[in-house]
């Protein structure tokens, strides 16, 4: 592989430069690639592999191995645009070749036919940006099953009564089930639900050269050390190196997006290594840098064509965020599951997708899963039931007996789009490269709160007919710090109320493109990246087309 | 430790919520190399000298990890090699908190002899003792008149957050990193510290029949 690899120069005027090489740049950059196009990818993180990962918690969490680092990337928050806000993290994203898709649990569900067309069934929701898609889940069917067969993902096709249709099965059995997931099955069959085994981005056989899961339990937070965690480092960065067209350049953080006169864009600039700010050139642009650094670029790339930001004429670049409703309930049993050991999920169930708005008296669809993904210095912070003493022998007791007997229950689910919910640039704090950082304006609405106190009573309740015995809810309050970050430059037919149209091509810029989480018009039931991919791979096909007939051209 | 906010998905420090999430944020960088610096000197047969605290300090910081994870039949933050992983904290990643140690290792002294008129040092009063002098100093961290008095120059800091904190973090952080000498903490909660596994994982997979579509349900269905 390393010998195919490919080097251009910043100043050969490649086909595509993609900014961010995670979930969906990863895939771009291997569909553009293949298609026979010249690709650059310019990644602000390091390229690790495998050989680089590790399972020191403190490494992973403390030092941002793998994440941004609030140290050299500082983030403001605030809950309203009335409010100054304050500096804090308040968000988190991967940062290195594979982007998030390196360190998240791979739950991978698609979306399903509800999720397109929510607005059209419910109706509108006053205070909100609740909209169709101008795309349906046939439009992306296809794409979800390229994403399950290329990427890899393990599941079980049909065993939930819940799923949307697909044209072909999954390529690998799921993972084996887990104590959590056998409680879980049990406890959910009793109150009438259908849990099925849950799809994920693991390989469960190997597949393409890469190992099987050997369920090491560190996947959370952490690199596979393997490679059977679907990242796109371990699968679509790969085959883009393949074609010897695609250069991954990492370390290089993009600051501008360059226009010219005639508003096209001919390329970006960007932070190497050394802080050097070098240019480079392409016919066409592609943002994937995710859903807070892909408005960030568009606003630090205004000029006196764009005063407001790039592709920001509807004044829609950064908002619109929804982070993903969540409730956690954990439950202490009187065996041990030892479920830190294998991949985080093995049971899931859907039957909460639609959840009924007028009876409940809020809007909201969910999924749920269980889990224990819990490390050890984080579990003797906060693994233990309220109440439980902080020190001496009664908290060592605590942790010896229950850090093998416990579980959670996770619902994941829904955040309504309302514009005040965004990302913006700070006007006073930089980051260690001297650009704006990033600021987050978030408040959960009291539509979502309502729904996530629902979740974690039914997590409760769950956990009450497996037998739990003790359990116990996450308290429920507005976020200030956001993982899912999605989105913010919202897909749409209309330029006054989107940023890109169906293609992922910016309405304002006929040779920009962005595919990411920021792309989504709504939020799914919690859990994005295979969505992201698919639309990745869409986007690819789309860009192929206009490119083949020379719409890109200046 | 202020509280705040949980937040959703912010990892699983997330899970109890965010408080543990939010303190160990605010550490930086290094916290591995006070690990290592904790494995190494526990596993040679010398004392490694202390690169920060006195070795007064030191036989104290330790007899209060010895109460916070104490040794019982199984082994505690002594056996961890704790105050080694501390004392290299207070040089790299945590020393900010130096104040705080040094003051509160003085209160903590200063409580003792209060409570135990004759005993001048929290190392040399007897476990009971030190327990009630510990359980009177963490409850005394959470009232501020009573902290400023104990903590004087360490501001906002709570001491015993801290020093818990740390000697959670020297107990439990992986021994690749020399967190924890031989494994100690993990061997206590039950995580194999192996990095290859195979169903069944615990007591509920093991006669687990298989997946099996609705007729399986044990009880009612929809």
């Amino acid at each position: 592989m390393t010998e195919q690899r490919v080097s251009y120069k910043t100043s050969d005027e490649v086909d595509f430069v993609i900014v961010g090489s995670g979930a969906a740049g990863g895939v771009l950059a291997k569909e553009l690639s293949t298609n026979g196009f010249r690709v650059v990818v310019l990644e602000q993180g390091p390229y690790l592999t495998e050989n680089d990962f590790t399972h020191d918690e403190l490494k992973i969490f403390n030092q941002h191995f793998l994440t941004n680092d609030p140290k050299t990337q500082p983030s403001t928050f605030r809950t309203t645009a009335d409010k100054k806000a304050v500096q804090q993290q308040a968000l988190m994203y991967g940062r290195c070749v594979g982007g998030s898709s390196v360190h998240f649990t791979a739950n991978f569900w698609r979306f399903h036919e509800i999720d397109f067309k929510e607005r059209s069934k419910i109706g509108e929701i006053p205070g909100t940006g609740f909209t169709d898609w101008p795309i349906s889940y046939a439009d992306l069917e296809p794409y979800y099953t390229k994403v399950e067969w290329e990427v890899g993902v393990s599941g079980l096709a049909g065993a939930s009564p819940f799923d949307p249709p697909r044209s072909k099965s999954y390529p690998m059995p799921p993972l084996p089930v887990k104590s959590s997931g056998v409680i879980f099955e049990r406890a959910a069959r009793k109150l009438g639900y259908h849990p099925f085994p849950a799809p994920m981005a693991i390989l469960s056989q190997p597949r393409a050269g890469r190992g099987a899961c050997v369920e090491c339990g560190f996947c959370l937070g952490f690199g596979c050390e393997v490679g059977a965690k679907s990242s796109s480092l371990a699968s679509v960065v790969r085959m883009a190196e393949k074609t010897g067209r695609c250069e991954i350049r990492p370390n290089s953080y993009v600051h501008k997006v360059v226009t010219e006169k005639n508003g096209r864009a001919t390329g970006v600039m960007y932070f190497d290594a050394k802080r050097n700010i070098q240019m480079q050139k392409a016919r066409a642009v592609i943002l994937s840098a995710n859903g807070a650094e892909t408005p960030r670029l568009l606003l630090l790339s205004a000029s006196s064509q764009f005063p407001n930001g790039l592709a920001n004429s509807s004044g829609l670049v950064g908002k619109y965020l929804m982070p993903n409703s969540g409730a956690v309930s954990i439950g202490l049993f009187d065996e041990p599951l030892n479920d830190y050991k294998g991949h985080a999920v093995s049971r899931i169930f859907h039957d909460h997708y639609e959840l009924d708005k007028e009876k409940l008296g809020f809007y909201g669809g969910s999924g749920f899963d269980a889990r224990f993904d819990i490390t050890p210095v984080a579990f003797a912070f906060n693994g233990l039931p309220p109440g439980t003493p902080r020190w001496g022998s009664e908290f060592k007791k605590a942790m010896k007996h229950n850090y093998v007997r416990t579980m959670q229950i996770f619902g994941h689910g829904t955040s309504l789009p309302i514009e005040s919910n965004n990302f913006s640039l700070d006007p006073d704090l930089k980051d260690s490269w001297g650009l704006p950082a990033l600021r987050m304006t978030y408040s959960d609405s009291p539509n979502d709160l309502k729904f996530m106190k629902w979740m974690s009573e039914r997590g409760l309740e769950i956990l009450d007919a497996a037998g739990a015995k003790t359990k116990w809810g996450m308290p429920i309050a507005s976020t200030n710090f956001a993982v899912h970050l999605l989105g913010t430059c919202r897909m749409g037919n209309d330029p006054n109320s989107s940023v890109i149209n169906s293609d992922h091509r910016t309405h304002d810029v006929p040779n920009l493109f962005l595919c990411d989480g920021s792309s989504l018009v709504t939020s799914g039931r919690g859990q994005p990246t295979m969505t992201i991919q698919a639309l990745a791979y869409r986007a690819s096909d789309r860009i192929t087309t206009l490119a083949k007939r020379g719409e890109l051209a200046g | 430790m202020k509280p705040t906010q949980p937040a959703r998905r912010q990892f699983l420090w997330q899970v109890g919520g965010v408080a543990g999430l939010v303190w160990l944020n605010a550490q930086w960088p290094a916290i591995t190399t006070a690990a290592q610096h904790a494995h190494d000197a526990v596993k040679s047969k010398d004392n490694v000298a202390f690169s920060v605290l006195t070795p007064a300090q030191a036989k104290e910081v330790e007899a209060i990890a010895a109460r916070i994870i104490p040794t019982d039949e199984d082994p505690g933050a002594t056996e961890a090699g704790v105050v080694y992983f501390i004392d290299l904290a207070l040089k790299t990643f945590a020393s900010g908190d130096l104040a705080a140690y040094e003051a509160g290792v003085k209160s903590v002294n200063q409580l003792t002899s209060e409570m135990f008129p004759g005993t001048t040092r929290f190392s040399s009063a007897t476990v009971e003792q030190q327990d009630k002098v510990l359980a009177e100093f963490s409850k005394d961290t959470n009232k501020s008149a009573r902290r400023r008095q104990l903590l004087p120059t360490a501001g906002e800091v709570d001491f015993f957050a801290v020093i818990s904190g740390h000697t959670m973090m020297g107990f439990l952080a992986d021994p690749e990193a020399g967190g924890n000498r031989d494994y100690v903490g993990w061997k206590l909660i039950g995580r194999d510290p192996g990095h290859t596994f195979s169903p069944p994982f615990g007591e509920y997979d093991k006669n687990y029949p298989g997946w099996q579509a609705e007729g399986a349900a044990e009880t009612g269905k929809k």
